[in-house]
């Protein structure tokens, strides 16, 4: 389970907010977390990762402590292990897709399972300027796979792919995650998106600042 | 026949100084490129400094400061045996400085030029700052590093006014290229002046031209 309580001064077109959150998040079960633009759905999953710090509050994961403000701890963003899917993909230039994958595990049949999971097998050997915004995306969601996460952070991982891909790609990738019993935490924009895979919603509204 | 060692001289000059300040330089425009602070500014001014500085006043301060009757002159003398004044390793010190600049501008522009995510989404993969550095973040900014190295390469083979201030014209030592043709020039050998003008020339010329070549490559990049 993971157990949220924080507080984090954002800076927004109003303003700097106090982004404010208390909550808990089911373990080994994919959450969408929904919301409007500006409700802080990316701040949210960064903080989880540790890449955004809040300067009050306490997180806990599965019973471990993840960060406590009062106690001036933090976990490293390498020790939380998290898969993070970034919006902007965040795709090494200089790495082609295998070696994206390389860069997170050393076990080939994994690579060869990630592939095959995204339809990504014909565009191994190419690097992110030689592939599609789809092909980009569906390499970034590998990549976060490639370490075997025990919680996998997702934000808009699927805006890019057609639905037809999409709907191939979930059902194998909930297979995967029923095996690696991999918590999941998938940020959407839209509501209804990814209802039917997902075991529970997490609706982020801009009252909860 | 043309008297090929302050060619060669400057060649050592300028191949030493930029292999040294790719060392020095990368992890200073690395640490520059971070979130601004007041100190980093300051930093970043004082390493600016050699590019509207006159080279002259530049070299008067470290002709200054390395001669054996001032304090730090004394002590690198004393305490390493180093004589930095009239002597080959006080120009490649004072080139550092003078063209130090030429190496961390680019340098720094491609640091804070990369997405920060590329970085966090390495951490995120339980990869150290360091192996970030070198995996992820170098291998990203080769265009950069080559164009830098080139420039600074450049840059030394022409200097001039530093290295006449604290090297002097010892044949052999340092009297490199370009004070071989003001030498030349002073003692009317206009005929020997041209030939050193024109391997200058020749030479820095292939040089950049390398350069827009090269970076003809580097415009793909998805960052620019």
């Amino acid at each position: 389970m993971i157990e949220i309580d924080i507080t984090k001064r954002i800076k927004t077109y109003r303003g700097t907010e106090a982004f404010r959150l208390k909550t808990t998040f089911q373990s080994h079960i994919i959450t969408r977390i929904t919301g409007p633009s500006g409700a802080g759905k990316t701040t949210l999953l960064k903080i989880i990762a540790g890449l955004v710090l809040p300067e009050q509050g306490n997180i806990r994961v599965d019973g471990e402590t993840w960060f406590d403000a009062a106690m001036k701890y933090s976990r490293s963003i390498q020790e939380r292990q998290v898969g993070f899917v970034f919006q902007d993909y965040a795709l090494f230039p200089n790495m082609s897709v295998e070696e994206h994958l390389q860069y997170g595990t050393a076990d080939p049949e994994y690579i060869e399972q990630l592939l095959s999971i995204a339809e990504m097998e014909p565009f191994r050997k190419n690097q992110p300027h030689r592939l599609s915004g789809g092909q980009q995306q569906r390499l970034a969601i590998l990549r976060a796979l490639s370490t075997k996460p025990a919680l996998l952070l997702m934000d808009e991982p699927f805006s890019a792919l057609d639905e037809a891909l999409k709907l191939r790609m979930m059902v194998r990738l909930k297979d995967l995650f029923a095996v690696q019993q991999t918590t999941v935490l998938l940020v959407t924009h839209y509501q209804h998106e990814m209802q039917e895979f997902s075991g529970a919603e997490f609706r982020l509204a801009q009252e909860d600042r | 026949m043309m008297d090929l060692e302050p060619i060669w001289l400057s060649l050592r000059l300028a191949a030493l100084t930029t292999f040294l300040l790719l060392l020095i330089g990368i992890p200073i425009a690395y640490w520059l490129s971070r979130r601004q602070s007041l100190f980093r500014i300051i930093v970043e001014a004082f390493i600016t400094m050699p590019l509207v500085l006159p080279p002259s006043v530049l070299g008067f301060y470290l002709l200054l400061a390395f001669s054996p009757n001032n304090a730090l002159g004394k002590w690198l003398q004393e305490y390493l045996s180093l004589q930095l004044v009239f002597s080959f390793e006080g120009l490649v010190f004072a080139s550092l400085i003078y063209s130090l600049p030429f190496m961390i501008s680019p340098l720094r522009s491609a640091f804070a030029q990369l997405p920060r995510s590329i970085a966090e989404a390495s951490y995120t993969m339980g990869k150290s700052r360091l192996q970030t550095f070198f995996y992820i973040l170098l291998p990203n900014i080769k265009y950069s590093i080559f164009t830098a190295a080139v420039l600074t390469f450049a840059h030394t083979l022409g200097e001039f006014g530093v290295v006449l201030m604290i090297g002097g014209n010892i044949p052999g030592v340092t009297k490199v290229a370009s004070i071989a043709i003001y030498d030349s020039v002073e003692t009317m050998d206009y005929a020997s002046a041209n030939d050193y003008a024109f391997l200058l020339f020749a030479i820095t010329f292939t040089i950049v031209l390398a350069v827009f070549i090269f970076n003809r490559k580097a415009i793909k990049s998805p960052f620019e």
